[in-house]
């Protein structure tokens, strides 16, 4: 099995990218299950959603204390809460930044990045710091876990009016092309 | 057909494919996109015919639901939490009547303190109220669950709430089995009233019962739920053959056989509890589960059969009965009366609460040492307790106590970890 937590803000659309990369990956044969948390959340305050992959029936709902991937599809959101927390050794990390691999901090336990710009992105695509999309194909990029056609696939079958769903199907093309996939070397192999 | 959708979604679908033909409800967290959904089909016509009513409250809600059910009309609700509260009176007026009204109650914890998150409160509050209560394991459980609901309803002109854990299920995005229209209607014949209010024999229904007959008229509702008892199992097989997949019965174990203690509980913590017993059983451990599907009318001697062999028993339950311990765990207990089994309550997952495998495993082997006490807390800060305790001894006026645990605790907010 494998875990993966998402973390973003209220309004970034974190639950629905749990939602279409669950669906993606059950699209590949996967069993996958999207499970958001909810809190007081309300616009630009910290959200986490979470999904677990498997090759066959997932029975546990609870929320991820030890994920094996964190994905961030906001560039501050690891300043309010501690986004690597519970992070297993060789764990990876898929993050939206503006600034290169050697200006992050990051513990022992990140074995693999993957970086993409997805606000500068955004702002090109729809005029609006949107990241949710764009960070599923960083995602696709950096695990290998699903194909960038079942994500396309995937953001068709959610429901966006026809301006959006085109500049979604960009996004995530973009955002798994413009991404890049740093191995570390310090961490031990999970 | 297979697909992937969130649990509110598919329990919404599950009951348009029952042909509803009344639905009345009012919006409360975390039930809201159960009904959202239904609206919506109601209103773009792919539910027809139905009607949706919006009402001002849930005491309405179940209202219009009684009217519409003594109507002849096959009715649906859903709620939580407080405004499962809010609707007792019409709720017992429901039982009370036989109208086979179903509601999914999406369970949620009852305040004060005001919490929107899941525990088992709420329905368990209502477990004397005359309807049948059934408890969702998974969410294809609980849409399946839904359509069995009807059928059995019906059947005894009795209400049956379907219980799903809030947030955890209904929000999950997962895979679930859609039935076919065709194998619903297969399972479920139109609804056939035994009374109904019809100008052209016109009867009155709720009539004022002195105590020459009360006694008796409550002795025919505690009867027919016992005959459910014998309904369910059959049920459970006709649907196996016509969809394919064991869903519903009274209670179910697993790994149970050799088990020397064995975990009782309800709803999706089951999920993880397997999880756990699974990786115990890989270690040696001779432990099982038992999951109750059913909790009213409570399947007594299936669950006593079930237990009788273990050493020991552990109630694992989202509820509290405050001043005596467990309510799950005191079913239990009725089950295994005069049975040498020692049974240990353990109130776990409050108001949200994460149930983590971690913690579970610890409980599970103290328990199987018999070191836990016989009504437990599961990750109970203690600290924090005793210092609110500790407050309380020293000073009168200590103000509201939930806001002082909040300070103490360096919470501004609350939220879930």
């Amino acid at each position: 099995m494998i875990e993966i937590r998402m973390h973003g803000r209220g309004g970034q659309g974190t639950v629905l990218a749990a939602a279409m990369l669950a669906k993606a990956l059950v699209a590949e044969g996967r069993h996958a299950v999207a499970v958001p948390s909810f809190g007081f959340e309300r616009r630009g305050a910290p959200v986490a959603a979470f999904l677990r992959v498997d090759d066959k029936p997932i029975r546990r709902m609870t929320n991820i204390y030890e994920p094996h991937c964190v994905l961030c599809i906001d560039p501050t959101v690891g300043r309010a809460v501690n986004v690597f927390e519970g992070l297993q050794p060789g764990g990876t990390l898929v993050q939206t930044t503006a600034r290169g691999l050697d200006d992050l901090q990051m513990p022992d336990t990140v074995g693999r990045v993957g970086l993409c710009d997805a606000v500068a992105l955004a702002m090109g695509i729809f005029r609006r710091p949107i990241t949710n999309t764009l960070m599923l194909g960083a995602f696709a990029r950096t695990t290998g876990l699903v194909s960038l056609e079942a994500l396309e696939e995937a953001v068709r079958g959610a429901e966006f009016r026809d301006a959006g769903l085109a500049q979604n199907l960009e996004a995530v093309r973009r955002g798994f092309e413009a991404t890049t996939v740093h191995e570390l070397t310090h961490a031990e192999a999970a | 057909m297979l697909k992937q959708t969130e649990g509110s979604r598919a329990v919404a679908e599950a009951v348009a494919l029952c042909r509803p033909e009344v639905i009345c409800a009012y919006p409360i967290s975390p039930q809201t996109h159960i009904v959202e959904a239904l609206g919506e089909m109601v209103k773009d016509g792919s539910l027809a015919p139905c009607e949706f009513i919006n009402v001002e409250s849930e005491f309405a809600a179940m209202s219009v639901a009684i009217g519409s059910s003594c109507a002849g009309a096959r009715t649906y609700t859903a709620t939580a939490s407080q405004g499962l509260l809010y609707m007792v009176e019409a709720v017992y007026n429901a039982s009370g009547l036989g109208l086979p009204i179903v509601m999914t109650v999406a369970n949620r914890a009852i305040g004060a303190p005001i919490n929107i998150w899941n525990d088992h409160s709420d329905a368990l509050s209502q477990r004397d109220s005359g309807w049948l209560q059934l408890f969702a394991e998974t969410n294809q459980e609980a849409l399946d669950l839904h359509i069995q609901a009807f059928r059995l309803g019906e059947e005894l002109s009795l209400p049956v709430m379907v219980c799903m854990d809030g947030f955890i299920l209904t929000h999950a995005y997962e895979r679930v089995d859609m039935p076919t229209q065709a194998q619903v209607d297969a399972y479920l014949p139109p609804f056939e009233p035994r009374q109904v209010l019809d100008p052209a024999e016109p009867v009155s229904i709720g009539a004022m019962v002195g105590p020459e007959a009360f006694m008796e008229v409550r002795y025919l509702a505690h009867a027919k739920q016992m005959e459910a008892l014998k309904l369910i199992p059959g049920y459970a097989n006709e649907f196996r053959e016509i969809f394919g997949r064991d869903s519903g019965g009274l209670c179910h174990t697993y790994r149970a056989d050799d088990a020397e203690t064995i975990v009782v509980a309800m709803g999706s913590v089951l999920g993880t509890i397997k999880d756990t017993v699974d990786q115990m059983r890989d270690a040696g451990h001779k432990i099982g589960v038992l999951g109750i599907t059913l909790f009213r009318p409570f399947p007594i001697q299936q669950v006593r059969d079930a237990l009788h062999n273990a050493k020991r028993v552990v109630v694992l339950e989202k509820s509290l009965a405050v001043g005596l311990g467990g309510i799950l765990a005191t079913n239990v207990r009725m089950a295994l009366s005069a049975l040498p089994i020692d049974v240990y309550t353990v109130v776990a997952g409050l108001g949200g609460r994460p149930i983590t495998r971690r913690s579970l495993h610890a409980l599970f082997r103290k328990a199987e040492q018999d070191e836990i006490d016989a009504v437990s807390f599961l990750d109970l800060n203690r600290d924090a307790v005793d210092k609110q305790l500790a407050r309380e001894r020293a000073h009168r006026r200590t103000g509201p106590a939930a806001e002082a645990m909040l300070r103490d605790l360096g919470v501004v907010a609350a939220k879930l970890a």
